[in-house]
């Protein structure tokens, strides 16, 4: 029944884009459209969260091709995802009924959000490599109409060009993934390829080297992140919003579909990959949105930065699940799943605020933003408290998952390999020198953007956003919250997927006293949301009643003291660039190979000094310029065969046949 | 008489073989023209033989096809194209006869080498008679490769039809629409080419095809 209902509820949103089509001349189509569109991601989502026996559900149709046609299933894994995916659809759906108000060209976004939304759902529900694919490329595709739905920017089709093509990059790495699963036999719906034998290890590495390319790619994995802070700041923000914390998280669930069911087994070394992309994944992440001054640029970082914890939770589930360690296995599950949940919610969240100062004041430099605290305070306590929570601080959900990844961090000293004994400790360092990177990451955000005062014109008029908007993030900062208070029900819910996939799970949390969380056992490590929380809120009160009854009532208000600076223009503040030095001139001489410059005139010239910074992609040059001169190479070579003679021409396609029948002819 | 069937089936596809071969160093136009009839009658009786042998009476229609098309209507056109176009009297230069003759022949025992095992479970006429329709193809596609003159190429290209109608005959149950188009397929190519060498004679004056390359601009 929650199958039936949910495929009907996708096919209602197919349906609601081409409805979108239809209205997208009238002026309450926006309204519609992403009203319709809530309804149904809330329908999606009850249907997905709603008690069932842990039973599978099937259902099959005659659609794509004959001989295999369309498999869907909806188990405990794909209806964990569903409910993230269809929460962050519902949450943009209504920010976007306020939100989309705003836009100038409705009819280029309306008919592809509902598509999108479709997509991603059909990802995860597929049950044969086709409809996987089918889906998401469907998804991709989607997504890059909404990316260029500004286009007569510059910089947005070069994002969309970028985002175009990793997407089709990945969508090939699952191919020919699919491919080496389904084997020579060709069993391509997924229950075939779970009950076929398995193939030599260097098969299974290089289907796991390909799932990585591929979910990598859309998921923004070091070095395949590139076009993540492109092509997210493009779309409208309710899709930045989506692409950033639903569809990587949709990335994800294709990782963990192939790997951890469809592949088999896994080896112990299978772990490395996901640890070590992981870990340079997060640094690399969280230090280029350290530096960043774009706001939601920043924030497309940030999810890569996340993605990188996400992925060495997964690495180390691998590494635990193969020496039939099944609890820890069952904590680094739980623990990447938990942080799935929450990123989704905060980075959302994020990026509704991103939106809402961007609608606000047609900025998204931080450097031209600032003191918006005053004009849009609703705004700002929100995505103070999403800062507050991807900033890993309790009592909020961001630190509940971060630490059960530290916890399962801490269990690896038991692991048998002496490689993974010396790699986790070290992935370990990594993960907790970005957590605090994060913290400092997301304390200039919002001091630069909302504090101090206003350094433009337009922050300065900035007005608050629309009760639509507003609404849409408290019920985020809400959930995000509630999932820091009461962790306990949501592992509980995770459990059957663990069991199911890595074969332990963590111990019930349900029925411990003060709904403090245990993952191992009370002696070694416990949390408590709720006493934090408590002792957060006593705390604070009685603090701030002590100074209220023994401090002096008289106030005085004198100037602030401007560092000895006599210049009091909005220009002399502390800015986002000289908040991020520290870091730059320390990481970011080995990540960016950052320099400073500053050009000083000799005395007697009367030309201002200068300040320089100097920043290089090590990525971008180091992996792309060399593919990109590659191809510039082959493309030139080829050139030539433009201009052949007839005879060459046939010559060539001689050579060809007879090539082909000797291979024939010696193959074995 | 099963043995004769095969024997003769051998014989004649052999023969069309025999003739490529002959089809590869004939550099008088006139003689090239010549050797062509013949290789399309060989082909008619070796389609005949296949269909008394198989007792597909279909095949007789296809032997048919094969004598009016290919050895009366186009080797009679091709004669007339080659007086108005007063070439039937040169002698083009074909370079390397022997190196030719052996790369045909290492193309002969490469489809061999490849089509007996691949045809291992096919009846063994079926499976000479593919062998020899390949190496026909191939001594085609070779010819096309080292003529330049354009009614080369088209007797090239039209061997090498012949090579595969031996190839859908000797398969056994191959429907009679399929030999009717591509005769018609070899028709149609002959027309074209043939309206396409006067115009080029009318504009470049030859059908050397090493002027055409020159005047697009090839480079060398």
């Amino acid at each position: 029944m929650p199958l039936t209902v949910t495929l009907w509820s996708i096919g209602a949103l197919l349906g609601v884009g081409a409805l979108g089509i239809a209205l997208a001349s009238n002026a309450a189509a926006s309204r519609v459209v992403y009203g319709l569109c809530f309804g149904l991601s809330i329908i999606l989502f009850v249907a997905a969260v709603v008690p069932r026996s842990a039973v599978a559900l099937t259902a099959s149709f005659p659609l794509g091709l004959p001989w295999i046609g369309a498999h869907f299933r909806l188990d405990v894994l794909s209806a964990f995802f569903l409910a993230i995916v269809n929460l962050g659809g519902a949450a943009a759906s209504l920010y976007a009924i306020g939100y989309g108000a705003h836009e100038k060209h409705p009819s280029r976004i309306l008919p592809f959000f509902p598509v999108f939304l479709a997509g991603m759902n059909l990802v995860i529900l597929a049950d044969d490599a086709f409809a996987f694919l089918v889906a998401w490329e469907f998804m991709s595709l989607s997504s890059w109409a909404l990316v260029m739905a500004h286009h007569h920017d510059a910089e947005n089709r070069r994002a969309g060009v970028v985002y175009l093509l990793m997407a089709s990059f990945g969508t090939a790495a699952l191919l020919m993934a699919f491919g080496l699963l389904a084997g020579s036999v060709g069993g391509y719906s997924f229950a075939d390829i779970r009950d076929a034998t398995h193939g030599p290890s260097w098969k299974s590495g290089l289907v796991l080297a390909l799932v990585l390319l591929g979910a990598g790619s859309k998921a923004g994995l070091v070095p395949l992140h590139i076009w993540l802070p492109l092509a997210h700041p493009a779309a409208p923000s309710h899709v930045s919003a989506l692409m950033s914390g639903v569809m990587t998280k949709v990335a994800i669930y294709g990782f963990i579909r192939i790997v951890f069911d469809l592949l088999g087994p896994p080896e112990f070394w299978w772990s490395m990959p996901p640890l070590t992309l992981g870990a340079i994944t997060a640094m690399l992440g969280i230090l280029s949105a350290t530096i960043q001054s774009d706001l939601k640029k920043l924030l497309a970082y940030s999810t890569i930065e996340n993605i990188g914890i996400v992925f060495v939770a997964l690495g180390l589930a691998l590494a635990f699940k193969a020496n039939g360690m099944a609890l820890p296995a069952g904590l680094a599950f739980t623990a990447a799943l938990f942080h799935v949940f929450n990123h989704s919610l905060f980075k959302s969240l994020l990026f509704f605020g991103a939106g809402a100062v961007l609608n606000a004041t047609g900025e998204r430099d931080i450097e031209r933003l600032g003191g918006l605290i005053h004009f849009m305070p609703r705004t700002a306590f929100l995505f103070l408290g999403a800062c507050v929570a991807i900033s890993a601080l309790p009592p909020l959900n961001g630190f509940v998952s971060e630490w059960l990844v530290f916890q399962a961090i801490l269990l690896s000293p038991s692991l048998p390999q002496w490689s993974l004994k010396l790699l986790v400790p070290a992935v370990g360092v990594a993960l907790a020198l970005s957590a605090s990177l994060c913290a400092g990451c997301f304390v200039r955000a919002f001091g630069i953007a909302f504090l101090g005062r206003a350094r433009s014109t337009a922050a300065k008029s900035a007005q608050e956003t629309d009760l639509w908007s507003l609404s849409a993030m408290s019920g985020l900062l809400g959930l995000c919250l509630l999932a820091g208070l009461i962790p306990s029900y949501l592992i509980d819910t995770i459990t059957p997927a663990a069991k199911a996939f890595v074969g332990g799970h963590m111990p019930t949390q349900g029925g411990i006293p003060w709904l403090s969380i245990v993952p191992i056992a009370e002696s070694r490590s416990s949390y408590n949301g709720l006493l934090v929380f408590l002792f957060i809120v006593f705390s604070a009160f009685f603090a701030a009643l002590i100074v209220r009854v023994l401090g002096s009532n008289a106030s005085r208000r004198g100037p602030a003291w401007g560092c000895g600076y006599p210049d009091p223009g909005t220009a002399a503040q502390y800015t986002g660039s000289s908040f991020a030095q520290p870091i730059r001139r320390t990481l970011g001489n080995v990540a960016f190979v950052a320099r400073d410059h500053l050009e000083m005139p000799p005395p007697g010239d009367t030309r201002p000094a200068r300040f320089g910074v100097e920043i290089h992609d090590r990525v971008w040059d180091g992996v792309y310029t060399p593919i990109l001169r590659a191809v510039d190479f082959c493309a030139g070579q080829l050139d030539r065969t433009h201009f052949l003679t007839i005879q060459g021409y046939l010559g060539l396609v001689f050579a060809t046949l007879v090539a082909l029948l000797l291979v024939i002819a010696i193959w074995p | 008489m099963e043995n004769l069937s095969f024997d003769v089936a051998h014989l004649l596809a052999g023969g069309l073989v025999l003739v490529s071969f002959t089809l590869l160093y004939q550099n008088r136009m006139t003689g090239l023209i010549n050797i062509f009839t013949l290789h399309a009658i060989v082909l008619s009786l070796s389609v005949a033989w296949q269909a008394y042998s198989q007792h597909a009476p279909h095949l007789y229609l296809t032997a048919a096809i094969a004598v009016l098309f290919k050895a009366v209507i186009i080797p009679l056109s091709l004669q007339r194209i080659m007086v108005r176009l007063r070439i039937h009297r040169d002698i083009e230069v074909v370079g390397g006869v022997g190196m030719t003759m052996l790369l045909g022949i290492c193309l002969v025992a490469l489809s061999l080498v490849v089509m007996l095992p691949a045809t291992a479970a096919a009846d063994p006429l079926a499976r000479e008679d593919l062998a020899f329709a390949l190496s026909v193809v191939l001594l085609g596609l070779l010819m096309m490769v080292t003529r330049r003159n354009a009614i080369s190429q088209v007797i090239g290209f039209m061997s090498l039809e012949n090579g595969l109608i031996l190839a859908a005959t000797g398969a056994k149950g191959m429907p009679l629409v399929v030999e009717i188009s591509v005769a018609f397929s070899v028709l149609i190519a002959f027309i074209v080419i043939g309206i396409f060498l006067f115009r080029i004679r009318e504009r470049f004056d030859t059908v050397d095809i090493q002027e055409l390359d020159r005047v697009r601009g090839g480079r060398r």
